[in-house]
C-alpha cells in the first residue's frame, strides 16, 4: 500500500525535528551530561502532588466540564489578576487545556482560515510553525536578533504585516533565547496592532520565570490589547508539573467559545486529577515557586558567567530557564558544534537552528540542572573548545 | 548573616568562592570575607564529606542511644552532656523534648563494641538513669543526600 497517498500532504510536508538524530546518538552513549531538556528538575511541590492524590482517594475520577472545573477557572482568574492585572470571567473567558500546547493549537485552529498569515518571531518554541501549517495557515517568520536581546521590534512587525495577516504569536518569555518583552517593548508592539484586526496569541508559559527586576508583563494588560489577545499559560514550568499536562487560555468570550468547541470535540476535558492539583498550586504555590525561581537564578548566573569565561559570548537571559550563547567564534555551524561536542565530550545541547533558521550561530543550554552538573558540563565544553 | 551563602555552602561546601560569588551576584572578595567572618563567629563549624559507609566492607555501625538523665541542680543537662560529648565514639548529642532527655549517636566498628561502650561508659555516668539503644541497620539518606536509588535523570538528554 502506498501510505504516502493515504497520509495528508500537509502532515507529510512537516519536517521532523532536526534534533532527532542527537537523541539516538546520546541514547547509545554512557555518561552523557545533558543541558538539553526543557523541563524543570524539581519534583512537583509535595502539597500539589498531595492534592492530586487526595482527589484520587476521594474518587474524583470523572470528566469535568469541557471548560475545566469551575473552581479551577475561578482560581485561574484570581491568579492572572493578582499577578498580571488581567481580568477575565471564569464562566466564559477561560478554558483549561491539556498543557499550554493544546491551548495554542486550539486557538490557532479557531482563528485560522486557509491562507491566513500568522506571524511568528523566531528563534522560538518548535510547535508554532507546524501548528499553523496544520491549521492551513501560512507562517510568516520574523527573525529576532541578539543585538535586540531577541525582542520583537515594532519595525520588524510592521514589515511582516500584509493584508493577509491574521494573528501574531508572542513567545515571551522566550524558549530558547531567554528574551523577555518589558512594558515599553510591549507598548511599541501594541501601537502597531491597535486599530488593526490582527489578533495576538501570547504564549506566557514562562511568565513566572523572569529574573532581576523584570516582573512579567502580559501584552493583554497593555491598553487596547485585552480585546485582541488570548493569553496562554500553564502549570508545567511554573510549578514543575510537566507530566500533569495542564494549561489554560484566557481571552475574549467570542473567541474562547469557539476554542472551547474545538477542545470539546477533540479532547473532552483536561485531566481531572491534574485539575485538582492545579487548584492547590494556584492557591498556595507562591512560596514553592519563589524558592525554585531563586535556585534557577543562581544557576542562571553560574552558566552565563561560565559561557562568557570560556569564550562563548552569552547575553543575560532574563526569562525562562535557558542560556543561548553564541558559538560563531568557533567557526562551526550550530549543528556541527552540537554534534561534535556530543561525540567529543558527551555534552548534550540543542542547536539554535532547532528553533528556526534565526538560531544559526547559537546553542540552547538549559540550566534545569544542579550547579554541580552545570559546572561539569561547562568544564567539558571548555575542554572541547580548546581542541578546535 | 548571609543565609543564601550558608545554604549554598551546606549544599556543597566545595563550591569555589568564584562560583559562589557569581551565583549570589557578589564579589569574590566579599564572599571570602563573609565566610571568614562566619567561621570566626562559629556560625560555620566545619566542612565534611558525606560518605556512604555502607559501600565499604568494614563499614562502621552506629546507634542512637536514648538517655534519661536526672539534671543536676544549677547545672541542668549541660554537665552530663559535656561528659557524654567528650567520647570520640559519640558523633552527636542533642537535648530532646519528650520521654527521654539526651539523644546520643554513637559509632563503633561492631555492634558489640557499641553495646559495650553504652554499658561500660554511658550508662555508668552519674545521673544517667537509663539507656535505650537503637542500632542503625541501613542509611537511606544522610545530610540531605539520598544514598538509595541510581539518581538517574528520568528526563533523558533532550526535550524542547
Amino acid at each position: 500500500m502506498d501510505y504516502s497517498k493515504i497520509l495528508s500532504p500537509t502532515v507529510q510536508e512537516i519536517k521532523p525535528s532536526g534534533i532527532r538524530k542527537y537523541f539516538d546518538i546520546a541514547d547509545s552513549m554512557e555518561d552523557v551530561i545533558s543541558l538539553g531538556v526543557g523541563e524543570p528538575d524539581f519534583p512537583t511541590p509535595w502539597e500539589i502532588r498531595k492534592a492530586g492524590i487526595l482527589s484520587l482517594e476521594g474518587g474524583k475520577t470523572r470528566y469535568t466540564s469541557n471548560r475545566g472545573l469551575e473552581q479551577l477557572r475561578r482560581e485561574i482568574c484570581h491568579y492572572v489578576n493578582r499577578k498580571y492585572s488581567l481580568t477575565y470571567d471564569p464562566a466564559t473567558e477561560v478554558l483549561v487545556t491539556v498543557g499550554g500546547s493544546e491551548a495554542i493549537d486550539a486557538c490557532v485552529r479557531a482563528i485560522t482560515a486557509p491562507g491566513d498569515e500568522i506571524i511568528i518571531p523566531q528563534p522560538s518554541y518548535v510547535c508554532y510553525e507546524p501548528i499553523v501549517r496544520l491549521a492551513g495557515g501560512v507562517p510568516v517568520i520574523i527573525e529576532t536578533r541578539a543585538e535586540h536581546d531577541f525582542k520583537l521590534t515594532p519595525e520588524d512587525l510592521k514589515n511582516a504585516i500584509t493584508p493577509k495577516t491574521k494573528a501574531l504569536i508572542m513567545p515571551y518569555p522566550c524558549n530558547p533565547t531567554g528574551g523577555i518583552m518589558e512594558r515599553e517593548d510591549l507598548e511599541a508592539v501594541a501601537e502597531v496592532l491597535r486599530g488593526t484586526d490582527i489578533f495576538v496569541i501570547s504564549d506566557e508559559i514562562y511568565a513566572e520565570l523572569t529574573f532581576g527586576k523584570h516582573p512579567h508583563v502580559s501584552i493583554a494588560a497593555i491598553d487596547g490589547m485585552h480585546e485582541r489577545t488570548v493569553v496562554v499559560n500553564g502549570f508545567s514550568k511554573t510549578f514543575s508539573m510537566t507530566g500533569w499536562r495542564l494549561g489554560y487560555a484566557c481571552g475574549p468570550a467570542p473567541i474562547l467559545q469557539q476554542v472551547t468547541k474545538i477542545h470539546q470535540f477533540a479532547i473532552m476535558c483536561a485531566p481531572t486529577t491534574a485539575q485538582y492539583a492545579a487548584i492547590e498550586a494556584l492557591r498556595n504555590g507562591d512560596e514553592a515557586v519563589a524558592n525554585m525561581r531563586e535556585e534557577y537564578d543562581m544557576r542562571r548566573r553560574l552558566i552565563v558567567s561560565g559561557f562568557n569565561r570560556i569564550g562563548l559570548s552569552c547575553r543575560e537571559p532574563l526569562g525562562a530557564f535557558y542560556a543561548f550563547p553564541c558559538i560563531r567564534s568557533t567557526g562551526l555551524s550550530s549543528d556541527e558544534f552540537c554534534e561534535r561536542l556530543l561525540y567529543a565530550e558527551k555534552v548534550a545541547v540543542v542547536p539554535g537552528t532547532a528553533f528556526g533558521q534565526g538560531g544559526e550561530g547559537f546553542i540552547r543550554a538549559s540550566y534545569c540542572y544542579s550547579t554541580a552538573h552545570i559546572t561539569e558540563a561547562l568544564r567539558r565544553i571548555e575542554r572541547f573548545l580548546k581542541t578546535l | 548573616m548571609n543565609i543564601k551563602l550558608l545554604k549554598l555552602l551546606s549544599q556543597d561546601s566545595r563550591t569555589s568562592t568564584a562560583d559562589l560569588a557569581t551565583m549570589l551576584g557578589m564579589s569574590e572578595k566579599d564572599v571570602c570575607a563573609q565566610i571568614a567572618e562566619m567561621e570566626r563567629e562559629g556560625v560555620i563549624r566545619g566542612y565534611k564529606a558525606v560518605v556512604d559507609w555502607d559501600r565499604l566492607d568494614n563499614a562502621y555501625v552506629s546507634a542512637i542511644i536514648e538517655l534519661k538523665v536526672t539534671p543536676k541542680a544549677g547545672l541542668g543537662f549541660e554537665d552530663v552532656a559535656a561528659k557524654v560529648m567528650k567520647y570520640p565514639e559519640v558523633e552527636s548529642v542533642y537535648l530532646m523534648s519528650g520521654v527521654y532527655d539526651l539523644n546520643v549517636v554513637v559509632k563503633g566498628k561492631t555492634f558489640q563494641e557499641v553495646a559495650k561502650f553504652v554499658a561500660k561508659e554511658l550508662s555508668t555516668i552519674e545521673s544517667v538513669t537509663s539507656t535505650a539503644t537503637h542500632f542503625v541497620l541501613r542509611r537511606y539518606k544522610e545530610l540531605d543526600v539520598a544514598l538509595l536509588g541510581s539518581g538517574k535523570d528520568e528526563r533523558g538528554s533532550y526535550s524542547f
